[in-house]
């Protein structure tokens, strides 16, 4: 059996791997936070967001340059 | 314009899946062609969902804030509570202090603007999420890009520029690696991945839904009879992605509307972090 296509999305989604990691460690720590003070949630959830876009910063880089280095 | 013909080329030698481009209707008005004009704009579908998006979401709140009663209605009641939601969870909770009333419509346009353009994906006959075109999510993300920038000249000159690029509290002999850090990551990497972060779970979730509908396509049309009683497994598959791309994109909604906030935020207090 043949395969067809590019290499470069088995690239992407080696490198998605740290990103995936990178989010769920700030997701885990929002939700620790949060669960043991409830009203600091306000606080959290910038500071949440702001890491989840700073981590998956890397993967979308990722698949950027998966579709733009030619096969 | 139609979901239904799908684009998969199912040729002789086996399953061909779709690409991007099976994606992009250019041809619905081709005025750059018909006109000559030099840069070819090419009135694709994702424009006419754009036009229909602001169509859409002008009448019903045009609606929903005529005639105002004490009790709200149903409608009344939903466009209030829609506005509340953004301006409480996302304009207070994230801006907070005395101004953020200024830019709560900001807010409050992108989230709808988003919001209707993504779930156009999830409408049949329409089936396209628009943000699935970098075109669009590139001029949403450049508006918020010049906005928050502009907030923070207009809030402190020119020393906006090296509040947002020079931490506080770092010794001197660190800032020539911070300072290109926070340059490249404040100023180019955060508008750039503020775009894409859109276009790609929009392209990602369309492509999915897409790829599931020609392979169920493909599988009925081989005339096996396994391959034909397999394709049902693929079309729950399709459904269970089809509510997950719903969940996201309104979770995308949210998280574009929310990282505009934050950066709003940050070009206002610049002088605080």
């Amino acid at each position: 059996m043949e395969v067809q296509g590019s290499l470069n999305l088995v690239g992407y989604g080696l490198s998605a791997i740290g990103g995936g990691i990178g989010v769920g460690l700030v997701f885990a720590a929002y939700i620790n936070g949060v669960a043991r003070q409830p009203e600091a949630q306000r606080v959290l959830q910038p500071i949440a967001f702001l890491g989840l876009a700073l981590t998956e910063a890397l993967a979308i880089l990722g698949l950027v340059f998966a579709f733009v280095i030619g096969a | 314009m139609i979901a239904l013909a799908l684009p998969a080329a199912t040729t002789e030698e086996g399953f061909v899946a779709p690409t991007i481009e099976d994606t992009h209707y250019r041809d619905i008005l081709p005025w750059g062609d018909a006109y000559g004009v030099w840069f070819d704009p090419g009135f694709g579908k994702q424009m006419l969902m754009v036009i229909l998006s602001v169509v859409l979401i002008a009448a019903f709140f045009l609606v929903a804030s005529r005639r105002h009663q004490l009790v709200p209605g149903k409608v009344q009641f939903l466009g209030e509570s829609a506005y509340g939601f953004v301006r409480n969870s996302i304009g207070k909770d994230i801006i907070g202090g005395r101004d953020f009333m200024r830019y709560v419509p900001w807010l409050f346009t992108a989230f709808f603007f988003v919001l209707v353009n993504n779930i156009f994906g999830a409408i049949p006959f329409l089936q396209l999420p628009s943000f699935s075109h970098p075109g669009s999510a590139y001029a949403i993300a450049a508006i918020f890009y010049l906005l928050w920038v502009g907030i923070g000249v207009q809030k402190h000159g020119l020393r906006y520029f090296k509040l947002a690029v020079v931490p506080s509290g770092v010794p001197w002999y660190i800032l020539p690696i911070v300072v290109p850090i926070e340059i490249i990551s404040n100023f180019i990497v955060r508008p750039v991945t503020h775009s894409l972060r859109l276009f790609a779970t929009m392209l990602a979730g369309h492509l999915i839904v897409t790829l599931a509908g020609s392979a169920i396509e493909y599988m009925v049309m081989t005339g096996n009879i396994l391959l034909q009683g397999t394709s049902v497994l693929v079309l729950l598959g399709a459904i269970a992605m089809y509510m997950l791309e719903v969940l996201i994109m309104i979770l995308q909604a949210y998280v574009f509307t929310l990282l505009a906030a934050i950066y709003i935020e940050g070009a206002l207090h610049a002088d605080a972090h």
